[in-house]
């Protein structure tokens, strides 16, 4: 299959390890001097959006920063807790930039573009002196310097890590500088907004509309570019590890414009999570995939074992993983973790009330290593799971189970983060780029600060240079239409006063979603998924009930807003996993797998992303094709075993 | 497991804007699980009061798992509840017993307007921060990480002080609504690393000088704010502010 005309990876000249050298070298600079007459509109203050905002402030350009929480400081990064990847090589153990480039792309199920990973590892290091400089604490040995430890498998130790709050203390390294920048007035920051609409004049990006959250009042922003760092889109399942706020509305809304949305059908399923509880539970916490490197996870051997865990005996314990995969073991990557926790329930073999568990387990560790090792690897992790799930993990096995955690998926962009629409960058998770259909623990923060502190800046500063941009302020008429498109599906919600809360509706979506698009996926499911969707929707628009003053905070409004787009974005999910006739990374195929139920890749029809145009309400979407060449890192099947 | 669901007497602060009076409003809520946590709880009474055509009670919430800081609500006079080390998100409902009753209003102080019912505007803790909470680097290429060794002890002090979440339990306990605790913990973070040595002296100068500005009390040594800090961060940070503050003034 070749790449469609209408996609364009601007993938530069030369060998992957000179690509970024020469795209610099040819991007156009904008002088210092004219740079304070630009505009940048930047949404998001995650790791992505909270680098590209103070580092174009740093630059000189006007920077407007949006965020839907009451301060930047609060966006979903925060919660990452393992750390973040960077080839230094401090411990001397056989890293580079190149092996991390590598494992990125195998790890990724060769999906994604060489030459953007490539990059990725270079400026892995710049994150790290750059961080150190702001003051983010990481771990340190007792000589002073960093510590590193091995994380997600990799036989290699370059995560960087600040406790069990690494995403927390690169977010407040971004939120300093963002703040630096606000007291220096050459950020305007407004919080508590959420984006409604993304406004073009003459096919270029050049505002939002927004709604402001306190009054409910909408405004309008215009600017010379706009920067999308509004996260993924895990929410769509409703129960995940995102954020309650979490959603796809700034996403959805450019890709309705003219963006292209990218893979939208690579979701990461993460095997450690606190399973649910029952039907009030609003999200799901993660635990640290690190406890896999003691604990053992198991399922008893017997269909509907209901004993308690401790009085199965030894030999009636199935340490499946163990079993399966001899090499890894407890320690195979995420995706191939989660689905074969996902056949133990299937088989009927699942613990707990729900029966939606396996069982991992310390025993064994602990009568090894003691308990007060144990206590000092993982003390905080057992604390927590103690809190929500009042059990005590020193005494009984904790149960797992996987969750949704990330978005490989999203907006289509080429190698300067620039989408299908002019004018328009995508950082960070809410872009397709760099994890292709898995990722790797620890990378996720290195994209987002990638992206927002080491590539944004250069390519954007490139798009102002080189692109003839007249002069457009919120008077234009295309804010005006924006605007009132906006208002117009409020006063929709509001009038229908039906019977459902739009939490039951997001509940039907998130169930569909999981039963047919999650862990595993066959034809006949994503059909399924797709109509019974399709039916929500327009059950949804009848019979929805969202009360209160639009004019004052109306959570209920923000959801309905919210959850009116993850039905769409749902129905486009089942649509790319259907046509996606393989199995790779998280995108798992029933149809498509190996004897020994692993994952089977079709190299010949489906090496490509697939990125899908809008063609209007209720019109089939259509797919274009970006083929992906594989030249330094060859393709070959992943193995575990 | 405890499965025996419970019935609550609820009193919750409702307010309709900052321009509107507040008061309290009792609810009777049953059906409450233990295994719920206290947002849970109200997710519940909200999705009660939608299907009546009532206005759901707002109140700031995000992750969920206890480091946004989003989340608030004093909860029986206690910021985050009767939980040590543990924000409201976290707090779950077995703590509670079946016909137990729990006031609940928002974090309340001069600097933190209340938005509606339990939502309180905290962007005073932003201005402090913007007043010097940073290290003045521009993003660039600055020396390799390695080359500044820093005492364990002093970067393990330094995280202490960095895993502040800034969600303003300090100021809602504390009879002065006061902001020294988190003050001090960004002030001490950056003390405490060679990168923040540099501009300390402007920087605790600044950031005291825009907190007293912005409308929070003084310290008089009644230390509910580590009482009821979810982070546990340390009371010895205020002290080791007040040196920074004097160290920037008399010398």
């Amino acid at each position: 299959m070749s790449t469609s005309s209408k996609l364009d990876s601007k993938i530069p000249e030369g060998p992957v390890q000179e690509k970024w050298d020469n795209a610099r070298f040819k991007y156009k600079l904008v002088n210092p001097a004219n740079r304070r007459k630009y505009t940048v509109i930047v949404v998001g203050t995650g790791l992505a959006g909270g680098a590209a905002a103070a580092t174009l402030a740093e630059l000189g350009y006007n920077v407007l920063s949006f965020c839907i929480q009451d301060s930047p400081r609060r966006a979903h990064s925060i919660a990452a807790q393992g750390g973040i990847n960077a080839a230094k090589n401090y411990p001397n153990d056989g890293d580079s930039i190149y092996r991390l480039f590598y494992d990125t792309v195998k790890g990724g199920d060769f999906r994604a573009r060489e030459a953007n990973v490539y990059r990725l590892a270079q400026v892995s290091n710049n994150i790290i002196d750059q961080c150190v400089a702001q003051g983010v604490p990481f771990a340190r040995e007792y000589g002073g310097y960093l510590d590193n430890r091995s994380f997600g498998g990799s036989q290699v130790s370059r995560t960087f890590y600040a406790r069990g709050q690494t995403g927390q203390q690169l977010l407040l390294g971004a939120y300093s500088a963002m703040m630096r920048q606000v007291g220096k007035g050459k950020i305007k920051m407004f919080t508590r907004r959420e984006m409604c609409e993304l406004v073009l004049v003459n096919g270029k990006a050049r505002g939002i509309v927004v709604r402001n959250l306190v009054n409910g009042e909408l405004e309008k922003y215009s600017a010379d570019a706009v920067v999308l760092a509004s996260g993924g889109y895990g929410n769509v399942f409703f129960l995940s590890t995102n954020a309650m706020t979490s959603n796809c509305t700034a996403a959805w809304k450019a890709y309705k414009k003219g963006a292209f949305f990218g893979n939208p059908c690579y979701t990461q399923i993460h095997p450690t999570c606190i399973p649910v509880h029952g039907a009030n539970q609003s999200k799901l916490t993660l635990m640290s995939e690190s406890l896999r490197n003691d604990g053992r996870v198991w399922a008893p051997k017997a269909k509907g074992d209901k004993r308690p865990a401790n009085e199965i005996p030894e030999e009636e314990r199935d340490y499946y993983l163990e079993r399966v995969y001899p090499s890894f073991g407890n320690l195979a990557p995420r995706d191939v973790s989660s689905r074969q926790a996902k056949f133990r329930v299937d088989e009927g073999r699942g613990v707990g009330a729900t029966g939606f568990a396996v069982n991992l387990d310390f025993r064994d560790a602990i009568k090894r290593d003691g308990k007060n090792v144990i206590e000092e690897k993982y003390g905080n992790l057992f604390e927590m799971y103690e809190r929500i799930t009042g059990e005590d993990p020193y005494k009984v096995p904790m149960r797992i189970y996987p969750a949704v955690h990330y978005t490989m998926g999203g907006l289509w962009v080429d190698y300067n983060l620039q989408s299908t629409i002019e004018g328009l960058f995508v950082l960070g998770e809410a872009n397709f780029s760099d994890h292709g259909a898995n990722r790797l623990g620890a990378s996720a923060l290195m994209q987002g600060l990638a992206d927002g502190y080491f590539i944004a800046p250069y390519t954007i500063s490139n798009y102002l240079a080189s692109t003839k941009l007249e002069k457009v302020d919120t008077e234009n008429p295309a804010f005006k239409e924006a605007l009132s498109a906006t208002q117009k599906q409020t006063d929709k919600l509001l009038s229908i006063k039906g019977t459902r809360t739009v939490d039951q509706f997001h509940k039907a979506l998130g169930h569909i979603m999981w039963e047919y698009v999650g862990m595993s996926r066959n034809e006949a499911g994503l059909k399924k998924a797709i109509k019974e969707i399709q039916q929500l929707r327009k059950e949804f628009w009848n019979d929805v009930n969202v009360p209160g003053d639009p004019n004052l905070v109306n959570t209920e409004l923000e959801k309905a807003n919210r959850v009116a787009d993850f039905m769409e974005l749902g129905e486009l999910m089942a649509r790319d996993a259907l046509e996606r006739e393989e199995s790779c990374g998280g995108h798992f195929r029933e149809e498509h797998q190996t004897d020994d139920n692993e994952a089977k890749r079709d190299d010949n029809k489906f090496c490509h992303v697939a990125a899908w145009e809008y063609t209007g309400d209720n019109k089939e979407p259509t797919r274009h094709v970006e083929e992906l060449k594989f030249e330094n890192v060859h393709l070959a099947q992943r193995s575990y075993k | 497991m405890n499965d025996k669901l419970m019935t609550l007497n609820l009193k919750i602060w409702r307010q309709k804007s900052a321009k509107h009076k507040g008061r309290m409003q009792d609810y009777k809520l049953s059906g409450v699980s233990p295994d719920m946590s206290f947002l849970e709880m109200v997710d519940l009474l909200n999705e009660q009061l939608v299907r009546q055509g009532d206005d759901p009670v707002a109140f700031d919430h995000d992750c969920r798992e206890g480091i946004c800081g989003m989340c608030s609500m004093m909860i029986n006079g206690e910021a985050h509840g009767p939980s040590a080390l543990t924000t409201t998100c976290q707090l779950h409902m077995r703590h509670f017993h079946d016909g137990d009753s729990i006031v609940i209003e928002p974090f309340r102080a001069k600097a933190f307007p209340v938005i509606k019912d339990l939502m309180v505007d905290r962007s005073a803790f932003d201005k402090v921060i913007q007043a010097g909470g940073f290290v003045s680097v521009n993003t660039g290429n600055p020396q390799d990480a390695n080359n500044i060794p820093i005492s364990k002890e002093n970067a393990d002090l330094a995280m202490d002080a960095a895993a502040c979440i800034g969600c303003g339990a300090c100021v809602a306990s504390c009879p002065n609504a006061s902001a020294m605790l988190f003050v001090s913990a960004k002030i001490s973070q950056l003390a405490l690393l060679p990168q923040g040595q540099v501009e300390a002296k402007a920087r605790a100068e600044s950031m005291v000088q825009k907190m007293d500005e912005v409308g929070f009390g003084n310290c008089s040594n009644h230390a509910e704010c580590e009482a009821s800090c979810p982070k546990g961060i340390d009371l010895s940070n205020i002290a080791r502010m007040n040196r920074e503050y004097f160290k920037a003034k008399f010398s």
